[in-house]
């Protein structure tokens, strides 16, 4: 036996209406605790939860001076808040009372067996009991906050919770991949459900950002390293050498007729083609030639000397405004919060060869036609045959292109789908009157607002053809596409023919995103979308702190979601930035010094990135803003030199002794 | 190397040419079939249901006589037996209540224990076409060739794994591999009618016509299958074809083991083609190759 408990502890045992006195005997618990050592007050009352009930408890604390309390009532993610504020205003630790939950652990799942309730109920509360006993006063810790922050992606999403997080006055950094800002937004020509032009209104945005004085720009750039944690993040940005300098640059274009290369243009999805040097977005406000380096023959020539290599760029440019010897930048912001707003990527067309993806020229994906419709695009706004200019009279849409296809592609519903094709097809009919268009669909999807209308206007006003089946196959007869299809609602097979088909691909995450998931320490799920913390009441934190998401990084979802999601995150970190300091939990994990080897199994366990070698003592240290108190370190340790703080290994054999004990009948 | 091989009964009578020409190029390429003695029918179809294990008596006893001889490896010829074995081989690997109630039933033991290949997996992932081009004695140069898979090859491909199901490549890389050339052939693995031969000829035609037509269109010269039900199909229908439309270009159907005994340079006269409908003799010979 144990020695005798120094300690003054109460209980307090809460009927719970009926939820827990139903089956808990609750005066016989009452009877039992006040026997167990240590207790020097036990009672039990109709609802401890109430204004009264309360009151009991903090009276109790004061008058008979108690150092533990152990409150047996529902869960404690009810409850453990409310008591451990009322026992905090009259001068206990908070830290020092526990809930014994009694109710879903007991009275629900026992509710026709009072006497073994009952002695269950009396068990749990010994063993919170024997918690309480060895738990430690603590605090609440303190954390720096920088009240800055970095939005990786400067898509729709990256922009508007910059701009929002701008206004109300925080500084931003936005890291974009690409040579400007706008994402895929910058490729679409028109949003459902109201016709309005895009260019115009991310136009208005980017414009914004770009003057903001509280908004800091990289381009062709990417996140290299992060350190740090909430509050106090160091975020190492890699720039690509800018080969051409904009100060010194006229746009007179010359270079882009002089470079050699022909490649297909990846803004305008292959319909166009560049050379290395090229303008990104010619819509775009910034006209400035990029070089890309991977696709320049300077760089590629390994062999030949420098006066060989080609530098027809450089040749060409009369106001020697490009140096092929420009170097890579490299710069470091400090910040509290981060943006995951890094987006998406259409699921290649050439993982559909059977629909002719990647081969015939006559079958495009959807941001292809969107840049067909574009008035800026590289057809002039006219949808046009891409084998040979001719105007398309019939053009079939699929959609779930590689989406909803568990076996073979993508298991999810790339959610804009079917509302871009509606919009895509309303759009061809308005341009070729005489020409038909065909949908083929699973189920159509319009739960937005205004969304069905628009869909039910195409069908029923713009005789759009909608056929619910799945393309089975698309190939080329005699000049033209063929289309093997069927119609599940009369059963019909049926093979047409098609002058264009535009697949609606299923949106995947941007290629590179596990390794950038990786360095921001942010879980990813199965098809590699970043995971936020609980979909329904967290949905825009991920799993590290103050690390959020935005955007279809997150999952697909159309402008509409994006923005919203966008001004969420921003509005959370907002809320977070309302503070001066952070607070963070006290029950973390702390490190024994004297028992560490440093071997480090607990970093490489740690799911927050939380645990951190010190060098100097090869002692590993727990970084106390970003523990989370998950408890993994402390199983992994080999020598069991982790403990959680108020949760030690000695506390919970003890409570595991407790419950497994013989335990003595109580009725 | 050596394998345990199992013909299956179609390859002992109506499709003995894919049986003959497979197992004497097998010696051509340094690999031995040793036919597994006291084989039964594979089944013929996989049971659907899922408590119809009876089915599934046979296939198994199959597997567990080739696990019983000391083989890990069982090669098959036929689409259909492949099939069979291989889906049936997924169920003992996979599912332990099936298998448990099977295998007591037989009273064998046996686990899954067993690789089921298809010939043409052996040529591929064993051999190697690299390998198997450069011992092509007669490159089928100037010959088109259109690569029909059907069904049973490919399907469900969870199970079978051989090669994606709606756009597979692994017959075009064997056809290059011996110096022919594929035709590109949308309808590669369109159904041509099955066991609807038996009940609705017509279905049967219609199907093999479009298929047929398909080939012609795209320029092929012949058309190759690895299944006695779909050489069947496709090539015996054609005088019902000839008889609706006497416009129709007709095309020789045949077995992949015979063109590529034809690359090896093997007598052609053990090759059976004068089974076949739309003999092939014709054409080879005006190509050079036989």
């Amino acid at each position: 036996m144990d020695k005798k408990c120094d300690k003054k502890l109460g209980v307090f045992v809460c009927w719970c209406g009926s939820n827990i006195a139903g089956s808990v005997d609750v005066d016989k618990a009452v009877e039992e605790a006040g026997k167990l050592d240590g207790v020097v007050h036990a009672e039990n009352y109709m609802y401890m939860c109430s204004d009264p009930g309360q009151q009991k408890v903090k009276d109790t604390i004061v008058e008979k001076g108690l150092d533990g309390v152990v409150v047996a009532c529902c869960s404690p993610r009810m409850h453990e808040n409310t008591f451990r504020k009322a026992a905090g205003s009259v001068g206990l630790n908070s830290y020092l009372l526990e809930i014994a939950n009694i109710r879903e652990h007991c009275s629900w799942v026992h509710q026709n067996n009072k006497p073994v309730a009952t002695a269950k109920a009396v068990n749990i509360i010994k063993a919170t009991l024997d918690k309480v006993k060895e738990n430690l006063p603590l605090e609440t810790l303190t954390i720096e906050l920088t009240k800055r922050v970095c939005v990786v992606g400067g898509g729709i999403a990256g922009i508007m919770s910059a701009l929002d997080l701008a206004d109300a006055g925080y500084e931003v950094v936005i890291v974009e991949k690409e040579p400007v800002i706008g994402g895929h937004t910058a490729q679409v020509s028109s949003s459902f459900p109201y016709f309005q032009n895009i260019s115009k209104l991310l136009g208005e945005k980017v414009k914004a950002v770009l003057e903001h004085p509280n908004i800091k720009v990289y381009v062709n750039s990417e996140v290299e390293v992060l350190d740090g944690y909430v509050g106090n993040f160091n975020v190492t940005i890699k720039t690509r050498p800018a080969f051409v300098d904009s100060a010194k640059c006229t746009s007179c274009g010359e270079c882009l007729a002089a470079c050699p290369v022909s490649l297909p243009d990846e803004f305008n999805r292959g319909l166009s083609r560049r050379g290395a040097i090229f303008i990104y977005n010619a819509s775009a406000e910034a006209r400035i030639p990029v070089l890309r380096q991977e696709d320049c023959r300077h760089f590629a020539d390994f062999e030949q000397s420098q006066e060989e290599k080609c530098r027809a760029c450089v040749q060409s440019c009369s106001e020697n405004a490009i140096d092929l010897g420009a170097l890579p930048g490299r710069s470091e912001e400090f910040v509290g919060a981060i943006v995951m707003a890094t987006g998406y990527d259409l699921y290649s067309p050439a993982n559909l060869p059977e629909y002719g993806g990647g081969t015939i020229p006559d079958v495009v994906d959807a941001l292809a036609f969107e840049r067909m419709l574009d008035p800026n695009g590289p057809t002039g706004g006219k949808v046009l045959c891409h084998s040979d200019g001719r105007i398309p009279k019939s053009v079939m849409f699929i959609q779930c292109a590689g989406s909803r296809d568990p076996e073979r592609h993508k298991a999810y519903c790339s959610r804009a789908c079917c509302m871009y094709t509606a919009k895509q097809a309303r759009l061809y009919k308005r341009q070729v009157e005489d020409g038909t268009a065909f949908i083929s669909y699973m189920d159509i999807r319009s739960d937005s607002r205004d969304f069905e209308e628009f869909v039910q206007v195409g069908m029923e006003q713009e005789n759009l053809v909608y056929i619910r089946g799945r393309v089975a196959k698309v190939f080329e007869e005699n000049g033209r596409l063929k289309v093997f299809t069927a119609d599940t609602l009369t059963g019909r097979q049926i093979t047409m023919d098609a002058d264009l088909v535009v697949l609606a691909m299923a949106m995947e995450p941007k290629a590179g995103v596990r390794e950038l998931a990786k360095k921001m320490n942010v879980t990813i799920d199965g098809d590699a979308f970043l995971s936020e913390t609980h979909i329904k009441l967290y949905p825009v934190e991920s799993s590290t702190k103050g690390v959020y998401l935005a955007g279809c990084g997150q999952a697909p979802k159309d402008i509409t979601d994006t923005v919203s999601q966008a001004l969420a995150t921003a509005g959370k970190i907002q809320t977070m930035f309302s503070n001066e300091t952070l607070i963070a939990d006290p029950l973390i994990a702390e490190v024994k010094d004297d028992v560490c080897s440093g071997c480090g199994v607990c970093i490489e366990i740690c799911p927050y990135g939380a645990r951190v070698m010190n060098d100097f003592v090869r002692i590993s240290e727990v970084n106390q803003a970003v523990c989370q108190g998950c408890g993994a370190c402390i199983a992994a340790c080999p020598n069991k030199a982790c403990e959680l703080i108020n949760s030690t290994s000695r506390q919970f054999l003890r409570v595991i002794g407790d419950f497994t004990s013989k335990v003595k009948a109580v009725v | 190397m050596r394998y345990s091989y199992f013909p299956g009964c179609t390859l002992y009578t109506k499709a003995k040419k894919l049986d003959d020409a497979g197992r004497e190029c097998s010696l051509k390429l340094g690999f031995e079939l040793d036919e597994l003695p006291d084989w039964t029918c594979c089944g013929a179809t996989f049971p659907l249901v899922n408590d119809q294990h009876m089915l599934m008596s046979g296939p198994t006893r199959i597997l567990a006589d080739t696990k019983d001889r000391g083989d890990d490896k069982l090669v098959a010829l036929c689409s259909v037996c492949y099939n069979v074995l291989k889906r049936t081989n997924h169920v003992m690997l996979n599912d332990e209540e099936r298998r448990a109630k099977i295998t007591d039933f037989i009273e064998r033991d046996y686990h899954g224990e067993v690789e089921v290949l298809h010939y043409l997996q052996v040529l591929r992932d064993e051999i190697g076409f690299d390998a198997l081009k450069e011992k092509v004695v007669k490159p089928l140069e100037g010959l088109k060739v259109a690569c029909y898979y059907g069904c049973l090859l490919l399907r469900p491909v969870k199970e079978i794994g051989l090669d994606r199901m709606e756009n597979p490549t692994i017959f075009e890389d064997f056809i290059r591999a011996l110096g022919a050339e594929p035709v590109d052939f949308p309808f590669k693995i369109e159904c041509c009618g099955a066991f609807q031969t038996v009940n609705s000829m017509a279905t049967a035609t219609r199907c093999s016509r479009e298929i047929l037509s398909n080939a012609v269109q795209n320029g092929a010269d012949l058309v190759i299958t690895t299944c006695p039900l779909c050489q069947f199909n496709l090539d015996d229908r054609q005088p019902e074809i000839l008889k609706e439309d006497p416009a129709f270009t007709t095309i020789p159907v045949f077995y992949f083991t015979q063109l590529l005994a034809v690359a090896l340079g093997l007598d052609s006269g053990n090759l059976g083609f004068e089974r076949n409908f739309i003999n092939p003799l014709e054409l080879l010979q005006e190509k050079g190759l036989v």
